[in-house]
């Protein structure tokens, strides 16, 4: 039986992993390939390295960055930020990236989905998507949240399973940072909408949000990224927990 | 020497890098002459099978690399896409594969039943050892290995299943056939399950 997938997500700035809350406020946590590793050996199932500086100037750092990943790590790994052309996609999954998560550019130029998947396959495209419940309505939002556009994430997210995207890593900001758990109704209902996986995202805080995601909000994989970078949760200790909750997990 | 097969399709670096993890080197290369002087070779890749075939046509791999596996008996390890290379044809594409293994790749096919399986089939799954063979020797309980594909093998003869995946319903995810032997996971993504598999495959 195919399992439920754990990822911690690391926020990369500078060569560093920081974390914030609700997307603002940021934090120190520690050197990347270290922490990757330490999860890897923790049982973590993939993770995602997200470039928030991302500027063409500091493009060649991630790269040397996602090479000493690569050489380090044994399990899949997405890295995201600043995506914005074929020639980005290319470079990172010739650093070793296994798949590469887009979001603002998604939106901006949707063709950019498409020519991803045709010429590195579906399999390595993960989109990323931020939505805000606004007066009953997701909007989906760009630039890290800054910036809201007219785009419904229902409407968006089935535009891009037609597109070729591989996988949805669907935040929502309104659960982002509060560690109130998950948005499971809408992860249920975006889930039942398409027939990729979707990552929820966004809102983690105890165990029993992981078992909230799998069973109520139907998720093929949850993410987080503060809970297990100040070890509030211990990846170990939530695996066993999800398998007494007969969540099948791999331990 | 330990060869793997570069042919254009997909990074071979986590290939690389595990085999080192392992305490081994190899050399990734597309060049006949060391693939003919290999002692073990390696034949991952992540695209579709045509493309597959086409560059192993081109590049003249099939040629030399049929040569080393049926006569000379090399061992070899397919990986994924490299894996089904091995059997008769793929419902992905047009081309012939390199039919060293009597069997097919076809397309997830669920039933009513079923339907709620997601294609592609990814993430990590659990993986039944069939018989014997030296790349599970002293496996870990319960593999768990990481898989990502749309396709999988369906062989013509059960002896040649090594190892089977539950996905909607049962498959081989791995076939052995003498110094034959495919898998349709990755075990260079597989973390500890993963790094035995290539130890042993290397060290037998």
């Amino acid at each position: 039986m195919l399992t439920k997938r754990i990822i911690p997500c690391l926020d990369i700035k500078d060569g560093r992993t920081v974390k914030g809350v609700n997307f603002l406020d940021l934090r120190d946590a520690g050197d990347p390939v270290e922490l990757g590793k330490r999860y890897a050996d923790e049982g973590a199932d993939e993770l995602v390295f997200l470039d928030i500086t991302a500027t063409h100037e500091k493009r060649k750092t991630l790269i040397e960055l996602v090479n000493r990943i690569a050489l380090n790590l044994n399990i899949p790994f997405t890295v995201g930020g600043g995506i914005s052309s074929v020639e980005d996609v290319s470079a990172l999954l010739n650093a070793g990236a296994d798949k590469i998560s887009i979001n603002s550019a998604a939106v901006k130029h949707p063709e950019l989905v498409s020519e991803i998947a045709s010429r590195f396959g579906s399999q390595c495209v993960v989109v990323a998507v931020d939505a805000k419940n606004i007066n009953v309505a997701w909007k989906v939002f760009l630039n890290g949240g800054r910036i809201e556009t007219e785009l419904l994430l229902e409407d968006w997210v089935k535009q891009l399973e037609k597109l070729g995207a591989g996988e949805i890593l669907f935040t929502s900001m309104n659960h982002d940072g509060t560690k109130n758990g998950f948005a499971c109704e809408e992860l249920a209902r975006i889930s039942d909408m398409i027939s990729i996986p979707v990552i929820a995202s966004g809102g983690a805080g105890k165990p029993e949000h992981f078992v909230e995601a799998f069973t109520k909000g139907k998720a093929d994989a949850a993410l987080a990224a503060s809970v297990f970078h100040f070890k509030e949760i211990e990846i170990k200790d939530l695996k066993n927990y999800l398998a007494q909750q007969q969540i099948p997990v791999r331990l | 020497m330990i060869v793997v097969i570069d042919y254009g399709m997909g990074n071979l670096g986590s290939v690389a890098n595990i085999i080192k993890k392992v305490g081994h080197t190899c050399t990734v290369t597309s060049d006949l002459s060391l693939i003919d002087k290999a002692g073990k070779l390696i034949l991952p890749g992540v695209g579709s099978f045509d493309n597959g075939m086409e560059n192993l046509n081109r590049l003249g791999i099939s040629e030399v690399m049929t040569k080393k596996v049926l006569q000379d008996k090399t061992p070899i390890l397919g990986i994924c896409l490299g894996a089904q290379l091995m059997l008769e044809a793929s419902e992905e594409g047009k081309l012939p594969g390199l039919n060293w293994v009597k069997g097919k790749v076809i397309k997830f096919r669920f039933t009513e039943s079923q339907i709620n399986q997601r294609i592609p089939h990814m993430g990590w799954n659990q993986v039944d050892v069939k018989k014997q063979n030296p790349a599970f020797n002293n496996m870990y309980e319960n593999p768990k290995f990481y898989f990502v594909h749309s396709y999988h093998f369906q062989l013509d003869n059960e002896a040649d299943t090594l190892t089977t995946t539950e996905y909607g319903y049962e498959f081989s995810s791995g076939f052995s056939k003498e110094n034959i032997t495919g898998m349709q996971f990755h075990p260079e993504k597989s973390h500890k399950y993963g790094m035995l598999v290539y130890k042993n495959f290397l060290e037998s």
